[in-house]
C-alpha cells in the first residue's frame, strides 16, 4: 500500500513519544549540573602526580624527575626542571613540573612509560578557568594529589599499583 | 447577571453578553454595533497569539519527546515561560535591513502575512451563534483571503535583494500556488453535499438535529458525532487531501523546503531578524490554526462533540461543555498531528513536491468529487463500500503510475 | 552618517568569464555557488565549489584542507608509540579501527605476534566501532534529508551504550588509544563482556525499529533512489573501497580478502548492492550492521582467556630497517598505513591512506546532472570525516 512506510515511521515516533514518559531507555537525557558530571572508575582526563604522605605532599612525591614522560609525551605538554639541593647537586625531585592542560590530550602515554608509578590519570574534568593561559597551566602543587585520592578514583588500578610497589620494595629491601 | 448566563448556558456566554450589553446600550445603535465588533474580534486577537505561544512550547516539547529528549524545562515550570523568553529575545534583537533592499516591501511583508491569517478566522464558527462574520459564501471567502498570503512570501524574497532569497521565494510561491488546487477541490465535495457555502450550515449538516433535540442522552452524544463528514469515504479522502495540502500551504514539514536550507540559507526569510522574523512565524502558525480550523469545520464537525444537554436548561440546543472547547480541542489535535509529522518525515525535494500536487493529489481530488456525487444518489449501503473501494483503487493506481520510474523493490544479495 | 562612505575604495576586479549555455535559445549564465566550510549539514569543514546551470550541477570541485593538522609530519618526529594517540584523531568516529590499522602495520614491520585473546578483543572493538559508525552515518544522512534529527537522535542513543563500553575498557569514549603493538593496552575489566553481550543482544531490537522508521519511507525512497549512481568500472578504477564499492556491486571486503586478524574464524556475509545509488549505500550500511552483530555474538561466545599483549619492549622501540603496508576494512573503507623505518625510534616515512579522501575523488562524477539539493545527499552518502580527509 502506498504510504505504508510513512505510517510505519509515524508509529515508531509515536511509540517513542509515549515511551519517553514510561521508560528510562527512551528518555536518555541527563541534565547537567544535576546529573551527568559523574565519571566512571576508568575515565581519564589529565594526569596528576601521586604523593604518599599527606603531611609532606611535595616532598613525598614519587616523581624523581627522570624526564621520561616529558620525552615520550606526544604533544609535548610537560615541562620538568630537576631540583637541586643546598649544595647545587641534582636530587631526585622535580622543582618545576608543569603540564599545559590546553595541550594535553589525555592519551595516557606518560602513565605507561613512567617507571616509578608517579604519574597517573585523573578523571576530574570541570577545570574551566577565567584566564586563558594561567588557569590552564597546572603546576606541581596543583598536580600533586594523594594516593588516597588515587584509590578513590581508580580503586582497582590503585590496588595493583600498591601491590607492584610493595613487591618492588620487598625485592629491594633485603638487598 | 453574568453568573446566571454562565450557569444557564455556558456555551453562549459571549452571545448573551452581547445581548445584555445591547439591551443596556439601546439608546445608541452605533455603540451596539461597536460592542458587537469588539466582542467578535477582541477574543480572536487575544486568544490566537496565546495559542501561538502555547503551540511553540508544544512543538518544542513534542519534538523533544519524540527524539527522546526533554525539551525546554528551565524557564518556568515545565518550560512554560519559554515562549515568553523567546518573545523577549526577539524583541531585543537588532533589526537589520539590507541597504539595497526595497524598504517598503521589506517592512510590509511580515505584516501582510499576518493580516490574511487573522482575517480568515472570522468565517469559522466557534460555537452555535458564535461566528464573527457570518457570510453566506464563507468557504470561498476563506480561500480568497487565504490566497493573499502567497504574495508576502514573494515580497520577502524579492525585497531582500539576495539571489538565494529570490530563488527561495519563487519556490515558495510555486509550492503554495500548486497546492491551492487540491486544497479547494477537496472542499468541493463538502459544499456539494451540504448544498451551501455557509460554514454555519456546513456544521449543522454534520449534526443529527432531531437526536440532539431529543431527550435520550446517548442519542444526544451520538448525534453530535456520527454524521461528521470524515466518517464517509469521500469525506475521509477529502480530509486527507485537505490536510496534506494545508501542510504545503503553510510551509510545514515535509514541505518546508522554502524555509529550511534551500540552497543553504533560509530562503525568503534570510534577511529578516528579530521581531519581523517572529512575525513571520506568528503568521505561519496563525495560518496553521486557521486552516486547521477550516478542516475541523468542514470535515470534523466544527464545534460539535460528544455533548449532552444540561438538565437544568430549557433551551433545546444548550450544551453542557461549550462548543468552542471542542473546536479548540480538535484544532489542537490537528496541530499535534502536524508536529508529529514534523518529527518523523524528511523533506520533499521541489520537483517531487510539484509532481505530488499535480499528478497525485489533483486527480485524486477530482475522482473524489465524482465519488461524492455517486454517494449522494446511491443508497447508503451501496454508496459507502463502493465509494471506499473505488477510492482505494484510484489511490493505489495513481501511486503506482507515479512511481513507475523508480523500479522494482530492491533485494540485496550477499556475496 | 552613512558607514559605506568611510570604507576604502574596493579594487575593481576584471569581469568574470562566464560560459554561456544556449541549449534552449535562452542565454543563461552559470551560477557559481561556494557551499562553504560551514554547512547546515554536518561532515565537518569542507567546501564544494559548485557551478550550476539553473538548478543542475555542471561542475563540482571539492576543496578540503581546513582541518589539516600535519599528522604525517608529526609522526616523523615522535616515536612509534607516541603516534598511537594521534591515530585516534584521524577518523574520530572510529578510533579503535584506526588504532588497529596502525598497530597491524607496525606488527608487520617488526614481526611481533599477537596473543589470541588480544585478537578477539580487537575484533570485538572493531565491530562495535563499525556498529556505532554506521548507525551515526545513517542518522546524519537522514538528517541531511531534512528529518529534523529524529533518526539521528535514535542512533546517538544507541551509540551512547557502545561509547560507555569503550570508556569502561579504555578510559575514554572516543579517543581510545587502546591498541598497542602486540595486543591491547590493558585487559577488559571484569563484567565488561557481560555488559557487551547485553548491548549486542539489545541491538537487533533497535535495528528493527530503525529500519521500520526508514527503509520503506516513500520520501526517502524517492529522494535517494537513482541519485548519485556510481558505475562499477568507475568505482574500481578510482580506488573506491568500503561500503561505497560494495553498493556498486563489487565483492571486495578486506576482511574476506586479506583475512587479517582472526576474521577467517567467523561466519559472516558481505551484502552487495545492484545500482550503486544513495539508497543502496544507505541500505548496505544497515545490512552491514546486522552482519556486525552476528560477528560480535560469535566473538563473545568464543573469546578465550590469556594475556592481552605480546612480548614487546615498551621504550626504545626500534624496528629494523624496512617498510610495511597494513590495511584493514575500516567502517569507511580501506584504511591503510605505510611505514618506512630506518632503524631509529622514529619512523622515516609515515603515510596514511585515508578512505574518505579517496572516496571523495568521484564526488563530481556522481553529482553531475543532479540538482543541487541532491549534491548534499550524495556527499552524505559518501561518508566522509574531515579528520581523515585532511589528516
Amino acid at each position: 500500500m502506498l504510504g505504508k512506510g510513512i505510517i510505519n515511521g509515524l508509529t515508531v515516533t509515536a511509540w517513542n513519544f509515549f515511551g519517553s514518559y514510561f521508560s528510562k531507555s527512551r528518555l536518555t537525557t541527563v541534565q547537567y549540573p544535576e546529573g551527568g558530571n559523574t565519571v566512571t572508575a576508568f575515565s581519564r582526563n589529565i594526569p596528576f602526580l601521586v604523593f604518599d604522605d599527606a603531611n609532606a605532599p611535595i616532598d613525598s612525591l614519587r616523581c624523581v624527575a627522570c624526564k621520561i614522560c616529558e620525552k615520550e609525551c606526544p604533544p609535548q605538554c610537560i615541562y620538568i626542571v630537576q631540583d637541586k639541593d643546598a649544595n647545587g647537586k641534582l636530587i631526585k625531585s622535580p622543582k618545576i613540573f608543569d603540564i599545559d592542560i590546553s595541550v594535553c590530550m589525555g592519551c595516557q602515554i606518560c602513565v605507561e612509560v613512567c617507571p616509578f608509578e608517579s604519574i597517573k590519570m585523573d578523571s576530574h574534568f570541570e577545570l574551566a578557568g577565567r584566564d586563558r593561559f594561567a588557569d590552564l597551566l597546572l603546576h606541581r602543587e596543583q598536580l600533586a594529589k594523594s594516593n588516597d585520592y588515587y584509590h578513590k578514583i581508580h580503586p582497582a588500578e590503585a590496588r595493583e599499583v600498591d601491590d607492584r610497589l610493595a613487591a618492588k620494595q620487598k625485592k629491594a629491601g633485603p638487598a | 447577571m453574568i453568573l446566571n448566563t454562565l450557569l444557564d448556558n455556558p456555551d453562549q456566554i459571549l452571545v448573551n453578553l452581547f445581548h445584555q450589553g445591547a439591551a443596556l446600550l439601546q439608546a445608541c445603535p452605533a455603540l451596539v454595533i461597536a460592542l458587537g465588533i469588539l466582542l467578535s474580534t477582541v477574543p480572536l486577537v487575544a486568544i490566537f497569539p496565546a495559542c501561538f505561544a502555547i503551540t511553540t512550547w508544544l512543538e518544542r516539547k513534542g519534538l523533544a519527546r519524540i527524539q527522546n529528549r526533554i525539551g525546554p524545562n528551565r524557564a518556568g515550570w515545565f518550560g512554560l515561560l519559554q515562549p515568553m523568553a523567546d518573545g523577549i529575545k526577539m524583541l531585543l534583537k537588532e533589526d537589520i535591513v539590507p541597504q539595497t533592499s526595497d524598504r517598503l516591501a521589506h517592512f510590509l511583508a511580515p505584516v501582510l502575512l499576518l493580516i490574511p491569517a487573522f482575517t480568515v478566522l472570522s468565517v469559522l464558527p466557534f460555537s452555535r451563534n458564535m461566528i464573527p462574520a457570518a457570510a453566506d459564501t464563507g468557504v470561498i471567502l476563506f480561500f480568497a483571503l487565504g490566497s493573499i498570503s502567497t504574495l508576502p512570501v514573494f515580497m520577502a524574497g524579492w525585497s531582500s535583494h539576495n539571489k538565494y532569497s529570490l530563488l527561495g521565494g519563487m519556490r515558495a510561491i510555486a509550492q503554495m500556488v500548486s497546492y491551492e488546487i487540491p486544497l479547494v477541490l477537496s472542499t468541493v465535495t463538502v459544499v456539494m453535499l451540504t448544498g451551501s457555502l455557509n460554514t454555519v450550515k456546513i456544521v449543522e449538516f454534520q449534526q443529527v438535529t432531531h437526536w440532539i433535540e431529543g431527550s435520550n442522552p446517548a442519542l444526544q452524544i451520538l448525534g453530535q458525532v456520527l454524521k461528521w463528514n470524515v466518517f464517509t469515504p469521500w469525506g475521509f479522502t477529502g480530509f486527507l487531501i485537505f490536510f496534506i495540502s494545508s501542510l504545503a500551504e503553510i510551509n510545514r514539514c515535509p514541505f518546508d523546503l522554502p524555509e529550511a536550507d534551500s540552497e543553504i540559507v533560509a530562503g525568503h526569510l534570510t534577511e529578516y531578524s528579530g521581531f519581523k522574523y517572529a512575525l513571520f512565524f506568528m503568521g505561519e502558525y496563525v495560518s496553521a490554526f486557521a486552516i486547521s480550523g477550516l478542516a475541523v469545520t468542514l470535515f470534523l464537525g466544527g464545534w460539535s462533540g460528544p455533548n449532552i444537554r444540561p438538565w437544568w436548561s430549557e433551551d433545546p440546543r444548550a450544551l453542557l461543555i461549550p462548543g468552542f472547547v471542542w473546536f479548540f480541542l480538535k484544532m489542537f489535535a490537528l496541530i499535534l498531528i502536524m508536529i508529529w509529522i514534523r518529527g518523523t518525515l524528511p523533506r520533499l525535494r521541489v520537483d517531487h513536491l510539484m509532481a505530488f500536487a499535480w499528478k497525485f493529489l489533483m486527480p485524486l481530488a477530482l475522482i473524489n468529487i465524482f465519488i461524492a456525487g455517486a454517494y449522494y444518489y446511491l443508497p447508503h449501503w451501496i454508496g459507502w463500500p463502493a465509494g471506499l473501494i473505488v477510492i482505494y483503487a484510484c489511490y493505489e493506481g495513481l501511486g503506482r503510475i507515479n512511481r513507475r520510474h523508480l523500479g522494482p523493490k530492491r533485494i540485496y544479495r550477499y556475496a | 552618517m552613512n558607514p559605506a562612505s568611510t570604507l576604502p575604495e574596493s579594487p575593481v576586479l576584471p569581469p568574470r568569464d562566464y560560459q554561456v549555455y544556449s541549449g534552449d535559445d535562452l542565454a543563461t549564465n552559470v551560477l557559481e555557488v561556494a557551499m562553504g566550510p560551514q554547512h547546515p549539514s554536518t561532515h565537518g569543514v569542507f567546501r564544494m565549489d559548485v557551478s550550476l546551470d539553473g538548478e543542475t550541477v555542471v561542475k563540482l570541485k571539492p576543496v578540503f584542507g581546513y582541518l589539516h593538522r600535519n599528522h604525517e609530519k608529526i609522526a616523523e618526529n615522535v616515536t612509534y608509540l607516541s603516534s598511537m594517540p594521534y591515530t585516534d584523531r584521524l577518523d574520530y568516529f572510529c578510533s579503535m579501527t584506526n588504532n588497529w590499522a596502525y598497530a597491524m602495520t607496525v606488527e608487520k614491520l617488526t614481526g611481533i605476534a599477537v596473543p589470541e585473546r588480544a585478537e578477539y578483543i580487537r575484533v570485538i572493538m572493531a565491530e562495535l566501532t563499525r556498529l556505532q559508525n554506521h548507525a551515526s552515518l545513517v542518522g546524519f544522512f537522514v538528517n541531511d534529508l531534512g528529518a529534523s534529527g529524529t533518526p539521528l537522535l535514535y542512533a546517538m542513543r544507541e551509540r551512547e551504550h557502545i561509547l560507555d563500553l569503550f570508556e569502561w575498557a579504555s578510559g575514554a569514549r572516543m579517543m581510545c588509544n587502546y591498541f598497542r603493538f602486540g595486543g591491547c593496552r590493558n585487559d577488559l575489566p571484569p563484567g565488561w563482556l557481560q555488559q557487551c553481550r547485553k548491548v549486542v543482544d539489545a541491538f537487533p531490537a533497535f535495528m528493527d525499529e530503525f529500519e521500520k522508521l526508514l527503509t520503506e519511507n516513500e520520501i526517502i525512497i524517492s529522494r535517494t533512489q537513482k541519485v548519485g549512481i556510481l558505475p562499477r568500472p568507475l568505482a574500481i578504477n578510482a580506488g573506491i573501497t568500503g561500503p561505497m564499492l560494495r553498493a556498486s556491486g563489487v565483492d571486495y571486503d578486506i576482511r574476506k580478502v586479506d583475512n587479517y586478524g582472526i576474521y577467517n574464524r567467523f561466519n559472516f556475509r558481505v551484502p552487495l548492492g545492484e545500482v550503486g545509488d544513495c539508497y543502496d549505500r544507505f541500505m548496505l550500511r544497515l545490512l552491514e550492521m546486522h552482519e556486525s552483530v552476528s560477528i560480535l555474538k560469535q566473538a563473545l561466545d568464543s573469546i578465550p582467556e590469556g594475556p592481552v599483549i605480546g612480548d614487546v619492549k615498551a621504550r626504545n622501540f626500534r624496528p629494523k630497517v624496512g617498510e610495511a603496508y597494513g590495511r584493514i576494512e575500516a567502517p569507511k573503507g580501506e584504511l591503510g598505513f605505510f611505514l618506512v623505518s630506518d632503524g631509529s625510534p622514529k619512523p622515516y616515512r609515515y603515510r596514511v591512506r585515508p578512505p574518505s579522501l579517496i572516496n571523495l575523488t568521484v564526488l563530481e562524477d556522481m553529482c553531475l546532472g543532479h540538482k543541487i539539493a541532491d549534491a548534499v545527499i550524495i556527499l552524505g552518502s559518501v561518508d566522509i570525516v574531515l579528520g581523515e580527509v585532511d589528516r
